[in-house]
């Protein structure tokens, strides 16, 4: 759909200031992206925290079912 | 103590974001005029001038956040002035690289030490890159909270008093499109720069918010960790400038 649209669009008239207004805007896409990717990773990690104290929980719950079986016997 | 959720309300504000952004992105190059002196390079404007403005107002709001900190002690609003500041550097930054290569294409220089416009925004953003290096430095939670909140009210206040200084020093040296009194654009230029501006705006406001849900999710799952296990230890692997 937005195809026939950029076709109809007025030609950009880029001449040599072109390589300047698009060196400023990909800067602001990597900026972003960069922030984006960083924010992956955080993610990622706080994932694997999470994961990391669920299986904690889940070892420390077991050992007190161990403790309290054994007080019962 | 009650949790905050900031992740309520992030998806409408993304697509928010990016409906504004690819409208200002549309005006910017199908709408706006060429300007009759710069051409085309006067394009980056649309972004450039933004970037800078949502920078500072960044800076401003990390200090008004920083007053709450200091008025209740609770340390989320810490965290609200620090992510606050720390949006605003990468906003500053690439306000700083987009005005560098606007100042290359425009007067054939990647940086001018005379043009008291940009030196002075360099002082700002230099100002606010020693935030972070000053968090580092205290070990102590309480005091780094409390320094770093004195630093980002002061260092705010700083920001409009810097501006109206230069505004005032150099009315006759920067090209000044746009002033406190009036805008001196044409008006389909002026309602690109002002959807623009909104959308680096919302980007902000998003950004700040994705952070914020970020860190408080990660200092939730610490805290989880020291009630459920008694872990003392909940600290990042390595060291961290982020309040927690």
């Amino acid at each position: 759909m937005s195809a026939p649209l950029l076709f109809a669009a007025p030609e950009l008239p880029l001449g040599t200031s072109g390589k300047y207004v698009a060196a400023a805007y990909i800067v602001v896409l990597a900026l972003i992206l960069a922030y984006v990717a960083i924010m992956a990773v955080r993610a990622q990690r706080l994932e694997r925290e999470l994961d990391e104290l669920r299986r904690d929980v889940e070892a420390a719950r077991a050992s007190d079912d161990d403790r309290e079986t054994e007080s019962v016997l | 103590m009650p949790s905050t959720t900031y992740g309520k309300g992030l998806r409408g504000l993304a697509l928010a974001t990016l409906i504004t952004f690819s409208a200002a992105l549309v005006l910017v190059f199908f709408y706006a005029p060429l300007d009759q002196t710069q051409g085309f390079v006067q394009k980056i404007f649309y972004v450039h001038v933004p970037l800078a403005i949502v920078s500072l107002c960044g800076f401003v709001f990390g200090g008004l956040l920083a007053i709450g900190y200091l008025r209740t002690g609770d340390r989320k609003w810490d965290m609200r002035s620090y992510v606050a500041i720390h949006m605003g550097l990468i906003f500053g930054i690439g306000g700083l690289i987009t005005g560098s290569i606007w100042a290359k294409a425009s007067w054939g220089h990647w940086w001018v030490w005379n043009e008291p416009t940009l030196v002075s925004f360099l002082i700002v953003l230099l100002l606010f890159a020693t935030y972070q290096p000053l968090r580092f430095s205290i070990e102590d939670p309480e005091r780094q909270s409390r320094y770093a909140s004195v630093f980002a009210i002061v260092a705010g206040a700083f920001v409009p008093l810097n501006y109206i200084a230069v505004q005032a020093a150099t009315a006759y040296v920067h090209p000044r499109v746009l002033t406190l009194s009036s805008a001196n654009l044409p008006p389909s230029m002026g309602l690109t720069f002002a959807v623009s501006l909104v959308a680096f705006a919302l980007l902000y406001v998003t950004l700040w918010k994705y952070e914020m849900a970020a860190k408080n999710a990660r200092s939730q799952v610490r805290r989880l960790r020291r009630t459920l296990l008694g872990d003392d230890l909940a600290r990042p692997a390595g060291r961290s400038a982020a309040p927690l």
